[in-house]
């Protein structure tokens, strides 16, 4: 961009310079030569205008093309990026695999809740006995009974807790997508950036170019962010920067319900 | 509190539905019904006889919001108590949603407990 700005800035050194000697020249009445002087005016603005307008288009091709490429570069070498060439597969990728870790999470907790459930309730049940047990209300043949159960309840507590811990570690290894949608994350943000610095540059020529045209864009002091209430955006991010008003925790939401009646 | 009364779960992801279902479950809450929008749920309102409501905002189709005032505005329905469920969370959102008729306000993330609170509050609230 610095050399796009020192054109700009030759382009008017070159225009306060001619348009001295262009003034002396019509002074002088030399129509011809003043005619010619401002053809030259007229072809450096041109030739400098369009030059920067085109390295700039160029450079915002070449941001999305590359973006592409890299997509398509990280197909060849992992075959989980094989349809991500572009921003939006990358995040439909994302849903998928936060998707998938939460299935797989909530199926492990579904199928530990009611291992643990019966390993209490047999437990319950057997501390109960135990206790018939301690206070002597035990026949003989119900102590044999409850000698057997404990020793099931031993076995059958080994083996689940096995199983628990089996659970747990999957638990814990479907977390995994953190690191990866964090990276695929990164890599949109990274071409958002890109973009967004080379639609800057873009506007800043524009008003370099409005600037030297005269050109008073319309709208210019309509900048408002209008936010519609009813329209749902789902969590809130930066919010003291655009200046809406949210609730940090669920206290403040109740505090808020009870002012209005609740 | 009526542990077999029948409870509609609505949000457009299914994980989230999984959780407020499991977490009912845990309450001992066991008839519970999934819809994906405010538009799928509308015609499960109006023939299941449905006991209570609870709905996430932001949905494509039908927000939960739109649901919220489609049910009150229904002389069949406009008694259901609904607990909302949502990431929504600017005040106006929690007003506006309060003016229509809301039961309850619960903001993502939430917790087991801040959803038992809720819905306990909703029922003794109505059966006063």
């Amino acid at each position: 961009m610095s050399d796009q700005s020192e054109q700009l800035e030759d382009f008017e050194v070159l225009l306060r310079d001619l348009t001295d000697e262009l003034v002396k020249e019509i002074e002088r009445g030399a129509l011809a030569d003043a005619v010619n002087l401002l053809q030259t005016i007229n072809d450096a603005r041109n030739k400098d205008l369009y030059q920067q307008v085109g390295q700039l288009t160029r450079a915002l091709h070449d941001a999305i093309r590359d973006f592409q490429l890299e997509g398509r570069a990280a197909a060849n070498q992992k075959g989980a990026f094989s349809e991500m060439a572009d921003a939006t597969d990358r995040l439909n990728y994302i849903i998928n695999l936060t998707h998938n870790a939460a299935n797989r999470t909530l199926d492990k907790v579904e199928e530990c809740e009611p291992i643990a459930r019966n390993l209490g309730k047999e437990a319950a049940l057997l501390r109960n006995e135990w206790g018939r047990l301690i206070r002597r209300e035990m026949k003989p043949q119900e102590f044999r009974d409850l000698y057997r159960r404990i020793d099931l309840f031993l076995i059958e507590t080994e083996l689940q807790t096995g199983v628990l811990g089996g659970n747990f570690s999957e638990i814990t290894l479907a977390q995994d997508y953190q690191d990866l949608t964090g990276q695929v994350v990164k890599k949109v943000i990274t071409l958002v950036h890109d973009v967004e610095d080379r639609l800057v540059d873009l506007v800043r020529m524009a008003s370099k170019v409005d600037r030297i045209t005269g050109i008073q864009p319309m709208n210019a002091n309509k900048k408002t962010e209008v936010i519609d209430k009813q329209i749902p955006e789902g969590p809130v991010v930066n919010a003291e920067k655009r200046g809406i008003e949210i609730v940090s925790s669920q206290d403040d939401v109740d505090d808020l319900l009870s002012s209005l009646g609740f | 509190m009526n542990k077999d009364m029948k409870i509609l779960i609505v949000d457009d992801f299914a994980t989230m539905r999984r959780i407020i279902k499991n977490l009912l479950r845990d309450l001992g809450f066991n008839n519970t019904y999934e819809a994906d929008d405010g538009l799928t749920a509308i015609p499960m309102l109006n023939t299941g006889n449905y006991d209570f409501l609870v709905t996430d905002w932001n949905m494509p189709g039908m927000t939960g919001f739109d649901l919220l005032k489609h049910v009150r505005a229904d002389p069949d329905l406009k008694n259901l108590p609904i607990l909302m469920v949502t990431a929504e969370s600017k005040r106006e959102q929690i007003v506006a949603a309060a003016q229509a008729g809301v039961n309850g306000y619960i903001v993502k993330p939430f917790t087991a407990a801040v959803l038992k609170e809720k819905i306990e509050k909703i029922f003794e609230r109505i059966q006063k």
